[in-house]
C-alpha cells in the first residue's frame, strides 16, 4: 500500500472519486508509515482507533465533495491545536496529560470537510523555537539526515510530511514556524495574511503574530487545505471578515507580467552560497514563465529579529501566565504556599527556551523599560511593514528571496547560542511582523543532500495570486517531488512506539 | 494652620447586563460555585475574548450622564499579575486610551452647598473570581463565576471635600446607574464598591498632600466614618508635626478604623500593554447619538423639571427623584390626577409609608399609580371626602382591590348634592334647640358640634366644604 504515500491531497481526492481506493486504506496505509518512522519522532499521540473510525465513516458517507472536499483525506494537526479529543501538550511538561474540552476551529473546520485526524505532532514547547530541539518529550529528526533538525517549531509537522506519514499537515507560523522547517524538510509551507485564519485553540504564543497554515507536498495541496481552515471566525476578534475564494484554482497565466521584487538587504552577506543560486535559479524560472524582476529596498530589514525578539516574547510572557499550577495542568507537589505553588510549578513546568522568552518579554513590558522597547519596537514594526507595502504599492506584485540563510543543521549546532539560532529566521520574521501572506516552494538540493526552499510574499489578502504563482511553479519544476532516501521502503524502524497511541 | 480635606474616589460598578464583558456565560450574581464559566472565563489554552456590546453601550451611557468626552477610539489593555482568582494572569482593563475623560458631576448635600466633582476617566474592564481562605481547612477555594463580569470603574477628581460629600457623591452614582439601568449599584452585594483616596493639606496651599488609599468599604455610612477616622488620624500626625506615609489602608467596620495593609510591598508593576486580541473599539458618532437617545430622563433633569414645572419643592422633588421608580411612579399618577402637589402628598406620605411598613419596593406596590392617580382626580371633583379616600386608599393596599371597585361596592361617594346636605343640616339643627339657642347668643365654637352631626348623620361622606358653606346659610337664616 506504499503507493499511496508518495500522492498528493489532490490526488488521493482524485482516487477517493473514482473509488480506486477506500479512506479506509489510505488511513491504514498511512498509520503503518507512522509506525516505521516512528524513530524520527514527529507525532507525540497517534489517533489509531479514532482515525480508522473515521475514515470507516468517510466511506459510508460518500466521495469528497464540493461541500466535504477533504472527505476521507489524513491530516496531522501540530499539538498546539486544543482537540477535544486525546491530549494537546504543546510540546511542554506543564500540559502532557492535558485534555481540552474543546476543539480549534480550523482544526474544526478540516473535521467538517470530511478529513481524517492521524495525530497530533511534535513541535518545539509552546512553539518557541526554530530546530524542534525544544520539545520537552524528544526532538524531531529530519527525514533527510536524522543528525539533522527538520527546523521549527513546526518540525514534527514538516517531518511527518516529508516522511510521508500524512499527505498534508497543519502547522502555525509566528516568526517562521512554518515556512522554515518546510525549506529544510523539502516540502512546501504556506502562512496566510494575519486575520485569515481564526485563532480560537491555537494555544497562543505571540498573539498579534501567530498564525496556522499547512504543510504539504504542493502548492495546490496546500492552497486547498488553506482556503477550507481561512474565514472570519466570530470566537476570535482579529479574525477578518474577508471572502475566501477557491486558492487551489490557480488563476490563469498568473506569472505573466507579473513583476517580482527582490529585497536587496536579502541577498547580502552570510547565506550559504549554494541556496543563492537555487533562488537564483527559482527567480529565472519564473522569468521564463513571463514575470519580471524588480530590485526593491526594504531599508528596516536590519531591524527585524530585534524587533520580533521583543515583541514576541513580551507577548507570550503575558499569554503564558494562565499557567500557574492552579487549575489545570501541571502541579508542584508538596508546596507549601502560594508563592512557591507559583514558582516550583512553573520552574519545573518550562523548558529552558520558554523560561528564557518569558524573562525577556517580562522586562521589556517593565516599568521604565517598557517605552525603550516593547513600545519602540511596535513602532519599528511599523516602518518594517511600510516598507512592504510601499514596495507593493510602487513596485512589485510579489517579492521573492530564500526562506532560510543555511540548510538544516545538526542537531546541537545552534544550542550553545540562542542568538545564533534566532539568525535562521531572517527571511521569514519580517513577513510575520507584516502580517503578510507567505509560502516557501523547494527549489533546489545542497550538496550535503539536503533541501533549499525559497519563499514568495504577497500583498495583503493576495492568496489567491500567491499560490497560484507557486503551482505554476511546481508544474515547471520537480523540486517538490523529492523523497528522502529510505522512506518509501516498506522496511519498519524497528523502534518501539514514543508517542502515545490510542489503541 | 487650619487643613483642608482632599478626597478623591474611585468606583467600580458591577454592570448587570446577561452575559460577561468577554464571553457568553451568565454574568448573573450568585450560582453554584463555577456555575458560570466557560473556555474564555476559565482562561483554557487556545481561548479568546470577544467583547460585549452591551458593555460599551453601558460605558457610553455613563459617560454622557457624567457629561464625559466619550473617546471615538480606544482600546483594552492587560494588566498582569498573579492569583488564584485571576485565571489569565491579567486582567483586561483599559489603561491609557479609557472610553469616557474629562467629565463632571454636580453633588447636592442635604445641607450646605452643591459641589461639583470632575470626572477623571471611566473605563471598562472584567472583574476577577472569588477566594473563600478556610482557615481550619488550611486552604483556600476559588469560584470563577465573577471572573469576567463586566465593571465600569469611575474616577473621580480629588475634587471632594469632606466624609459627607463622599457618601452623597456616591448616592449619586449609585442613582445615575439605576436610572440608567446599568447596574444596581448596591454597596452590601458587591456591585458598587469604593476605594477612598485621602490626604490633607493647609488651606490655601495648591500642592496637593501625601495621600493614603482606603480599601474595604462596603456601606454608605461607612465611607463617611472611614474618611471622617483618616481625617482624624491624618490631621493628629500633621499637628504633631509627622509625616503622612503613603500607604493603602483597610476599613474596619467593627471599630471604625483604618488600619494599614502590612503585607503589602511597593506599588506593583502591572506592565500594562495593549491587548492583541481585542481591535480597538471605534465609537463613531452615530453610536453614541443612538445611545443618547435610547437613554431614560436623569434624576437631575426629572428633579429640575418638577421644581420648574410642576412647582413641587426642592425637598420633595429630591425625594420624588431618589429613585426612578418613584419618579415614574409620580409621573404616571400625575398624568392621571393632574394634579402635581396632591400626588406628591399623597406618594410621600401615604404611598411611601405603608410600603415602608411592609417592606415592598415601589414596583410592588398594590395600588398603581394610575388608581391612586384616579383616586386623588376623585377628591378634587368633589365625588369623595379626603378622609374616605385615605381609608380607601389603605384598604386598596391590603386587598388589592381598585380603589374603584372599593368605591362602587360600599357606596362610599361623597354627597356633594345641595338639597341632600340641605335636609341633613336642617334635620340636625331641627333636633339640637339647645345647641342652636347657644350658638345664636354668640357661641361660635358650637358650630362644630353641627358639623360633627352632620358627618355622624351622613356617615362620614358629606362633602365638608358644602357642609360648611349650606351650615352657614341656614345659620344665617336662624340669625335673622
Amino acid at each position: 500500500m506504499s503507493e499511496v504515500l508518495d500522492l498528493t491531497v489532490a490526488q488521493l481526492v482524485q482516487k477517493l472519486i473514482t473509488r480506486e481506493i477506500s479512506a479506509v486504506e489510505i488511513t491504514e496505509s498511512y498509520l503503518a508509515q507512522i509506525e516505521s518512522q516512528m524513530h524520527l519522532g514527529c507525532y507525540l499521540s497517534v489517533w489509531h482507533e479514532n482515525a480508522l473510525k473515521a475514515a470507516k465513516e468517510a466511506d459510508s458517507a460518500g466521495a469528497p465533495s464540493p461541500e466535504f472536499p477533504l472527505r476521507g483525506i489524513p491530516l496531522a494537526i501540530k499539538d498546539i491545536f486544543t482537540t477535544s479529543y486525546g491530549t494537546t501538550t504543546c510540546g511542554s511538561q506543564f500540559l502532557h496529560e492535558y485534555e481540552s474540552p474543546f476543539t480549534a476551529t480550523c482544526v474544526q473546520r478540516l473535521l467538517d470537510a470530511g478529513g481524517i485526524v492521524l495525530g497530533k505532532t511534535n513541535l518545539d514547547e509552546f512553539a518557541m523555537g526554530s530546530s524542534n530541539e525544544n520539545s520537552s518529550f524528544f526532538p524531531v529528526k529530519n527525514p533527510w539526515d536524522v543528525s539533522r533538525v527538520p527546523g521549527g517549531s513546526s518540525g514534527g509537522s514538516a517531518a511527518a510530511v516529508a516522511a510521508r506519514t500524512c499527505p498534508v499537515a497543519l502547522g502555525t507560523d509566528t516568526g517562521g514556524s512554518i515556512r522554515q522547517p518546510a525549506a529544510f524538510c523539502g516540502i512546501t509551507g504556506f502562512k496566510p495574511t494575519y486575520g485569515r485564519v481564526s485563532r480560537y485553540g491555537l494555544v497562543a504564543f505571540a498573539s498579534s503574530l501567530d498564525q496556522a497554515g499547512p504543510l504539504g507536498l504542493t502548492a495546490e495541496d496546500c492552497a486547498l487545505v488553506g482556503r477550507v481552515i481561512s474565514g472570519v471566525d466570530p470566537k476570535d476578534s482579529t479574525s477578518v471578515a474577508r471572502e475566501v475564494t477557491r486558492w487551489e484554482q490557480p488563476l490563469p497565466e498568473s506569472c505573466k507580467g507579473l513583476r517580482i521584487g527582490i529585497p536587496k538587504e536579502y541577498f547580502l552577506s552570510g547565506i550559504d552560497p549554494e541556496i543563492s543560486l537555487a533562488v537564483e535559479s527559482a527567480a529565472r524560472v519564473l522569468e521564463v514563465l513571463g514575470a519580471e524582476r524588480v530590485e526593491i529596498s526594504l531599508p528596516h530589514t536590519e531591524y527585524a529579529i530585534a524587533t520580533y525578539y521583543v515583541i514576541a516574547p513580551a507577548e507570550a510572557s503575558s499569554n503564558l501566565a494562565r499557567f500557574d499550577g492552579v487549575r489545570y495542568a501541571k502541579r508542584a507537589a508538596g508546596v507549601e504556599s502560594l508563592e512557591e505553588l507559583y514558582l516550583r510549578s512553573r520552574s519545573e513546568g518550562f523548558g529552558s527556551e520558554v523560561k528564557r522568552r518569558i524573562l525577556m518579554g517580562t522586562y521589556v513590558l517593565s516599568s521604565g523599560y517598557y517605552d525603550a522597547y516593547y513600545l519602540r519596537a511596535q513602532k519599528v514594526r511599523r516602518l518594517i511593514q511600510q516598507d512592504f507595502l510601499s514596495a507593493f504599492e510602487n513596485s512589485c506584485d510579489l517579492i521573492l528571496c530564500p526562506t532560510t540563510p543555511t540548510v538544516a543543521f545538526r542537531h546541537g549546532e545552534n544550542s550553545a547560542s540562542p542568538l545564533q539560532m534566532y539568525l535562521n529566521d531572517v527571511f521569514t520574521i519580517p513577513t510575520s511582523l507584516a502580517g503578510l501572506p507567505a509560502v516557501s516552494l523547494p527549489c533546489g538540493m545542497h550538496s550535503e543532500g539536503l533541501p533549499i526552499g525559497f519563499q514568495l510574499i504577497g500583498r495583503p489578502w493576495d492568496e489567491h495570486r500567491l499560490l497560484s504563482v507557486g503551482q505554476e511553479f511546481q508544474q515547471e519544476t520537480t523540486w517538490h517531488s523529492g523523497v528522502p532516501i529510505g522512506i518509501l521502503s516498506s522496511s519498519s524502524s524497528g523502534e518501539s512506539s514514543k508517542a502515545r497511541v490510542d489503541a | 494652620m487650619n487643613y483642608e480635606t482632599v478626597i478623591g474616589l474611585e468606583v467600580h460598578l458591577q454592570l448587570s447586563t446577561e452575559s460577561k464583558i468577554f464571553s457568553a456565560s451568565s454574568a448573573e450574581f450568585g450560582g453554584d460555585p463555577n456555575s458560570h464559566i466557560d473556555p474564555v472565563t476559565f482562561g483554557l489554552p487556545g481561548a479568546l475574548p470577544v467583547l460585549n456590546r452591551k458593555v460599551v453601550e453601558s460605558a457610553i451611557m455613563m459617560g454622557l450622564a457624567l457629561n464625559c468626552e466619550i473617546r471615538r477610539s480606544n482600546h483594552f489593555a492587560r494588566k498582569h499579575y498573579f492569583y488564584p482568582d485571576l485565571p489569565k494572569g491579567y486582567q483586561i482593563s483599559q489603561f491609557e486610551e479609557p472610553i469616557c475623560e474629562r467629565g463632571q458631576l454636580l453633588v447636592r448635600l442635604e445641607e450646605g452647598p452643591e459641589r461639583v466633582v470632575g470626572i477623571t476617566r471611566i473605563h471598562m474592564e472584567e472583574d476577577a473570581g472569588k477566594s473563600m481562605h478556610d482557615g481550619r481547612a488550611k486552604c483556600s477555594f476559588v469560584d470563577l463565576n465573577r471572573a469576567g463580569v463586566p465593571l465600569l470603574e469611575i474616577v473621580s477628581e480629588p475634587d471632594i471635600r469632606s466624609s459627607a460629600e463622599a457618601a452623597a457623591y456616591l448616592k449619586t452614582i449609585r442613582r445615575i446607574a439605576r436610572y440608567l439601568g446599568i447596574s444596581d449599584g448596591n454597596m452590601e452585594e458587591g456591585s458598587l464598591r469604593c476605594d477612598a483616596n485621602v490626604s490633607l493639606r493647609p488651606v490655601g496651599e495648591m500642592k496637593f498632600g501625601v495621600r493614603t488609599e482606603i480599601k474595604n468599604i462596603n456601606s454608605f455610612k461607612f465611607v463617611e466614618r472611614a474618611i471622617s477616622y483618616e481625617v482624624a488620624r491624618q490631621l493628629s500626625i500633621l499637628k504633631s508635626g509627622g509625616e503622612i506615609v503613603q500607604e493603602t489602608r483597610l476599613f474596619d467596620s467593627g471599630n471604625g478604623t483604618t488600619h494599614s495593609m502590612r503585607s503589602k510591598e511597593e506599588s506593583a508593576d502591572y506592565r500594562y500593554f495593549p491587548d492583541p486580541d481585542l481591535p480597538p473599539i471605534l465609537v463613531e458618532e452615530r453610536w453614541v447619538t443612538a445611545v443618547r437617545a435610547r437613554m431614560p430622563r436623569l434624576p437631575e433633569d426629572l428633579r429640575a423639571m418638577f421644581i420648574e414645572e410642576l412647582g413641587l419643592s426642592e425637598y420633595d422633588a429630591s425625594v420624588l427623584t431618589a429613585e426612578r421608580e418613584d419618579a415614574e411612579y409620580f409621573l404616571a399618577c400625575c398624568q392621571e390626577s393632574k394634579n402635581a402637589k396632591a400626588s406628591c402628598n399623597w406618594i410621600t406620605s401615604e404611598l411611601f409609608g405603608l410600603l415602608r411598613k411592609e417592606n415592598l419596593e415601589t414596583a410592588h406596590s398594590p395600588v398603581s399609580a394610575v388608581d391612586l392617580g384616579k383616586l386623588i382626580a376623585l377628591i378634587d371633583e368633589g365625588a369623595i371626602s379626603g378622609k374616605m379616600a385615605k381609608e380607601v386608599f389603605e384598604e386598596s393596599f391590603r386587598t388589592g382591590a381598585s380603589p374603584h371597585d372599593i368605591i362602587q361596592s360600599k357606596g362610599l361617594k361623597q354627597i356633594s348634592g345641595d338639597g341632600e346636605i340641605r335636609e341633613m343640616i336642617v334635620s340636625v339643627l331641627d333636633s339640637s334647640p339647645v345647641q342652636v339657642a347657644d350658638f345664636l347668643s354668640g357661641k361660635d365654637k358650637v358650630r362644630g358640634y353641627f358639623v360633627g352631626q352632620v358627618m355622624k348623620l351622613s356617615k362620614g361622606s358629606a362633602n365638608p366644604a358644602m357642609v360648611n358653606s349650606i351650615l352657614d346659610e341656614e345659620l344665617d337664616k336662624k340669625k335673622r
